[in-house]
């Protein structure tokens, strides 16, 4: 487990898997929510607020607070702590208001320049 | 072609949930149950099929005892739909959910809400900063992923979970930094009032006597009656401020988690527009229902703490009687048989609530945390402050819907499950009226977020018909 996370795993049998968040290979444990494997990892923050662009992070783990919000494969605001991790994942924090476009649209339209 | 239909289908599976399916089932009738998690327990038991000797060490008999619930329910021939997301709920007891992205609906021809309960917001400055999470949420953390803090944590609030939790991080080898209680001697004194009532209820006050008993043994640093509790920190929580006995203090630690007792899921209920009062021993919404848990909407149960909080040990009685009284309405067994099987579920419901009075009236959360001062975030998603709501109050708003139009609290995707006690509260004391006059959100589907594209997918009665 990374030095700077705020938890660390009890043994398990479960071992890990790798997901993809903002771009870096994260291994997180297998077999628990996309929430608990980013604070296992050491994610400290997952989204900023679209009012003040304050940092937040998961709080309630259990679908109630919203805070948890991410982009999963390509899906915006999908409640991280309610979702199983799977290999593979590619998953993107939210910042501030939603843009017109899809961030997933402006990252192919730079591709394309 | 008309929609799938059940004899009774159930929303939640905590203990009220669990129980109310293997009595339906035990009398015939058909049963679906849609829950939110992969398997079955609600949060109580959360993860318990799963769980490994060392986290059912840790986490006590009371966690254990679930397995059985849960293993009796996965057998008894219920219809189980794990991982649902359950994003309306019609009067004519339509349920529609989301699935793996995929929209479905069923029909019921009763339905049980028992969607539990979840930790009462806790505004003070500070507790919107990563860092800080709820109690509940570092035992769910425990439960379902075996993560424990890797650094001293504070715990701080107020009720039984806090202390629940102290013991269990103990058993684990986790340091405590501090346990710093909203609840003061002169609250329990005031509680012991209730105590000639309560004393039906011995088994559960002892639990409590000797959760802080190990607490104290364990040398955990233990500070009682704490006021202005306030986390510091840019942009992650760095220590917890708060006076206790008159001195200031102030505690490092990175990991914080408040806690300061649970309230009832009333998103469902509220959203159906069935009758709610304001309690003013729990200080939050309960439904109106009868002896048996039918509500204002005749054939639509609730059972467990989504009604009221009453613990898992009520929730599974309640469950129980829900399910009697259905299999009466759907004539499966006539009155006199139904009254006599739900003899013992009363008997044993009235000595599980004997004693809430009493935790109720130990565990109030303080006013301050409630009815935080001005500077203070109640509205998480869209940052309003208490001093907003005030000042929308000053402007001539009467309750939260107005408030919300005014200043967008409540308008943000956790549709006030966050702010709308703190809310509700504030509104009331600033126009000096009681909470019941005040009124909650209009909680209006979609429940749960889902896209266009997800709501097309949803199979219609009429589409069906198209298709075959």
């Amino acid at each position: 487990m990374p030095a700077d996370s705020l938890f660390r795993q009890l043994p398990t049998d479960a071992g890990l898997l790798s997901i993809e968040f903002d771009g870096q290979t994260l291994q997180v444990p297998a077999g628990v929510s996309l929430a608990a494997a980013l604070l296992a990892s050491g994610v400290r923050r997952s989204r900023s607020t679209p009012v003040n662009g304050s940092p937040r992070a998961p709080y309630c783990m259990m679908g109630v607070c919203f805070e948890c919000l991410v982009e999963v494969d390509g899906v915006p605001n999908c409640q991280a702590c309610l979702l199983p991790v799977a290999p593979g994942l590619r998953v993107r924090s939210q910042h501030g208001a939603r843009s017109l476009s899809p961030a997933s649209a402006l990252e192919e339209h730079h591709d394309d320049a | 072609m008309t929609l799938e239909t059940f004899d009774l289908l159930i929303i939640g599976a905590g203990p009220a949930g669990l129980s109310a399916a293997l009595e339906a089932r035990r009398h015939g009738l058909s049963v679906a149950l849609l829950d939110e998690q992969r398997s079955p327990g609600g949060q109580i038991y959360r993860n318990i099929d799963h769980s490994d000797p060392q986290r059912l060490a840790i986490l006590g008999a009371d966690y254990q005892a679930g397995l059985r619930l849960s293993q009796a329910f996965m057998a008894c021939g219920a219809r189980y739909i794990a991982g649902a997301a359950v994003w309306q709920v019609t009067p004519q007891k339509q349920v529609h959910y989301l699935l793996d992205g995929r929209a479905y609906v069923l029909q019921a021809r009763r339905l049980l809400i028992a969607t539990g309960a979840y930790e009462r917001p806790m505004p003070i400055p500070g507790w919107t900063l990563p860092g800080v999470m709820t109690a509940g949420a570092g035992q769910i953390l425990l439960k379902s992923a075996a993560l424990l803090p890797a650094a001293p944590v504070i715990l701080a609030g107020c009720g039984p979970l806090l202390y629940l939790l102290a013991v269990q991080y103990l058993r684990a080898g986790i340091a405590l930094a501090a346990l710093v209680d909203t609840s003061s001697h002169a609250d329990a004194l005031r509680a012991w009032r209730q105590l000639p009532k309560a004393l039906r209820g011995w088994r559960d006050l002892l639990k409590g006597v000797s959760l802080l008993a190990s607490l104290r043994r364990a040398g955990v640093k233990h500070y009682r009656g704490a006021r202005d509790l306030a986390i510091e920190g840019e942009e992650q929580a760095q220590a917890l401020r708060f006076s206790s006995g008159g001195v200031e203090r102030r505690i490092p630690a990175s990991l914080i988690l408040l806690h300061q007792g649970v309230v009832p899921n009333t998103q469902i209920s509220w959203s159906l527009r069935l009758q709610h009062h304001w309690s003013s021993e729990q200080l939050c919404w309960s439904v109106e229902r009868d002896a048996w848990g039918e509500t204002s909407l005749a054939g639509i149960f609730i059972a467990g703490d989504s009604g009221a909080i009453g613990g898992a040990l009520v929730a599974q009685q309640q469950g129980r009687l829900a399910a009697l009284a259905i299999v009466g309405q759907l004539q499966r067994l006539a009155a006199p048989a139904i009254e006599a099987l739900a003899k013992p579920y009363r008997h044993a419901l009235a000595r599980q609530l004997a004693a809430r009075p009493l935790l109720d009236a130990l565990y109030r959360p303080p006013l301050e945390s409630r009815v935080p001062a001005d500077s203070v975030i109640v509205c998480r998603c869209e940052e309003v402050s208490a001093g907003d709501v005030r000042q929308h109050v000053d402007l001539g708003c009467l309750g939260p819907n107005q408030t919300k139009a005014f200043g967008r609290c409540g308008m943000g995707p956790c549709q006030g499950r966050l702010c709308g006690l703190s809310v509700t509260e504030v509104i009331a004391e600033r126009r000096g009226v009681c909470p019941e006059q005040v009124g909650y959100y209009r909680i209006r589907s979609p429940l749960k977020p889902i896209t266009l594209a997800q709501l097309a997918s949803e199979p219609t009665a009429s589409a069906l018909q198209e298709s075959l």
